[in-house]
């Protein structure tokens, strides 16, 4: 149950983002990916369940390569894997809860009365009853991402991708949020990726932590590793001062 | 001077390459969408929707479109014949010219309009707001959730949108006739019928039937490829309508030398 990203590289056009990044989430941990914008946080994630294919070295789930799958396995691990995106991307031709079911009706095994009560357990989750016959374009910036949470946990995955699940909220909410990760980890077991820029959150949700710079894995640890890193690149970032890495050039 | 003489043949160079890549992605996406009739309980479910938001819902502006076409047909009719050609030939060329080239072309250009944008705009959409990576991860093919049941629904409405509007084209040609141009209702229908082959609504639903595939499937081509935002969906919307305008006229003179 771990997610090993193994040596990938990635370039869009001439854009070489990824430049052999190795990272692994173990079995039931939450791995944060740190990283600055547009470093290629996202575009990492988006491997883990085959959005985008590597130009190079490759992504193992459970041990099975994500480059090798055929569409339905592919499927399979879909099912398996919630996807909480960095805008929310819900579907916004229909209603949150709508929205909230979608992975569910791909589930045989998950009875219309079952679904709505997931639905409705996972919209009480992010604190959004009431909200079920709403648009996607009537929620605000938070809410949208909450909702976006709820759907990736509806199916009640193993393994949890979160792209920034608490920029953009107030700080009360980003507890509940975080509160929310861990929940999932410690009651459900799930392996979870965060990506985050926020090191308060960070620190709060991380078992390890991974630094990618430059296409590259720059430091992988503990929440301790980092806090007493050496690595100007690393304290820059984490401290917010961007002094120490001109300093260290 | 030899840089500047060989720009133009550079530049046909380069369009032909563009094309033939937007060609081979476009039929691409359609073997795409025939594999993706496996996932029937899928597209099924959708294809209802999309036959009335494409078919039922551009019924009006069809035969808005036709009623006008047979009014000025009748009366442009009359005026070339001005008493050397009997007047009931006004049913023969109002019935014929209906059938065989306005009713299908102008409805398919209209829809071109109509669905296309909205098709290429919708997907479009989706795809730069990352809803179509979401239909992924939600175990979802997109192809068969988006484009499989709007090329259906074009394909099996743009036929019967077009019958329609062909009626409508007739009827309002009779009306000019009988109001304007001291034609009796026989003798407009005795034209009508005068060289009538069964085989003309052969024809305009043939063409009819081409028209609903290219414009849905290339609506869907363009939304499915569109790049960098709001920006990007305004460019594949007003791709979508000239490509798919262009086809529509090409296939027109196809399908008359094939079968003419
Ligand atoms: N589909 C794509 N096509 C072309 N370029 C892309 C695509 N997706 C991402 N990129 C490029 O890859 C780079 C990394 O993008 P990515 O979205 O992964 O950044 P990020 O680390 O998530 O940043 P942020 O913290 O701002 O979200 C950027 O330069 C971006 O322009
Ligand atoms: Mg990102």
């Amino acid at each position: 149950m771990s997610i090993e990203i193994d040596g990938i590289h990635k370039a869009f056009g001439a854009n070489q983002v990824l430049r052999g990044f190795s990272v692994e989430a173990r079995e039931g941990e939450t791995l944060v990916i740190l990283g600055h914008s547009g470093s290629g946080k996202s575009v990492t994630i988006k491997h883990v369940v085959g959005l985008l294919q590597p130009d190079e070295g490759e992504v193992r789930v459970d041990g099975e390569r994500v480059g090798g799958m055929d569409i339905e396995e592919l499927f399979s691990l879909r099912r398996k894997v919630g996807f909480v995106f960095q805008f929310a991307a819900l579907f916004d031709s229909m209603s949150v809860a709508d929205n909230v079911a979608m992975g569910l009706r791909r589930m045989k095994e998950v009875s219309d009365e079952e679904r709505e009560e997931r639905v409705r357990e996972a919209l009480r989750v992010v604190d959004l009853v009431g909200f079920e016959d709403r648009a996607p374009s009537e929620l605000s910036g938070g809410q949208r991402k909450r909702a976006g949470i709820a759907r990736a946990i509806a199916t009640r995955p193993g393994y949890l991708l979160y792209d920034e699940p608490t920029t953009g909220l107030d700080p009360i909410t980003r507890a509940v949020v975080d509160r929310l990760i861990n929940r999932m980890k410690d009651e459900l077991g799930v392996t979870g990726i965060v990506i985050t820029h926020d090191m308060e959150s960070a620190f709060r949700v991380a078992d390890r932590l991974a630094m990618l710079y430059e296409g590259k894995c720059r430091l992988e640890g503990t929440p301790d590793e980092f806090r007493n890193s050496e690595d100007p690149v690393v304290r820059a970032f984490i401290e917010g001062r961007p002094e120490l890495m001109e300093e260290a050039e | 001077m030899t840089r500047t003489l060989l720009a133009p043949v550079r530049a046909l160079g380069r369009g032909t390459r563009v094309f033939t890549l937007a060609v081979g992605s476009w039929g691409s996406l359609v073997v795409d969408a025939v594999r993706a009739l496996r996932w029937v309980q899928i597209w099924a479910p959708l294809t209802l929707r999309q036959m009335t938001r494409i078919g039922v819902d551009s019924v009006p502006i069809a035969l808005f479109i036709a009623a006008f076409t047979g009014i000025v047909l009748a009366l442009q009719a009359s005026y070339t014949f001005t008493g050397a050609i009997p007047l009931y030939f006004v049913g023969v060329l109002v019935g014929k010219t209906m059938m065989l080239e306005l009713g299908p072309v102008l409805t398919g250009l209209a829809l071109s309009g109509r669905v296309g944008a909205n098709i290429s705009a919708e997907i479009g959409t989706m795809r730069v707001t990352e809803q179509i990576d979401a239909l992924e991860t939600l175990a979802y093919p997109p192809v068969a959730y988006l484009v499989v049941p709007r090329v259906i629904a074009g394909t099996i409405m743009f036929p019967l949108v077009t019958a329609l509007a062909i009626a409508m084209g007739i009827v309002a040609g009779w009306i000019t006739a009988i109001q304007l141009l001291e034609l009796s209702t026989p003798e407009f229908v005795n034209g009508l019928k005068l060289f009538f082959l069964p085989f003309d609504v052969t024809y305009a639903l043939i063409k009819a039937t081409s028209f609903g595939f290219v414009v849905t499937s290339i609506g869907c081509h363009f939304g499915f490829n569109t790049k960098g935002g709001a920006e990007g969906v305004g460019r594949s919307t007003t791709g979508a309508v000239v490509a798919s305008s262009m086809v529509i006229l090409v296939l027109d003179a196809f399908w008359a030398v094939l079968l003419l």
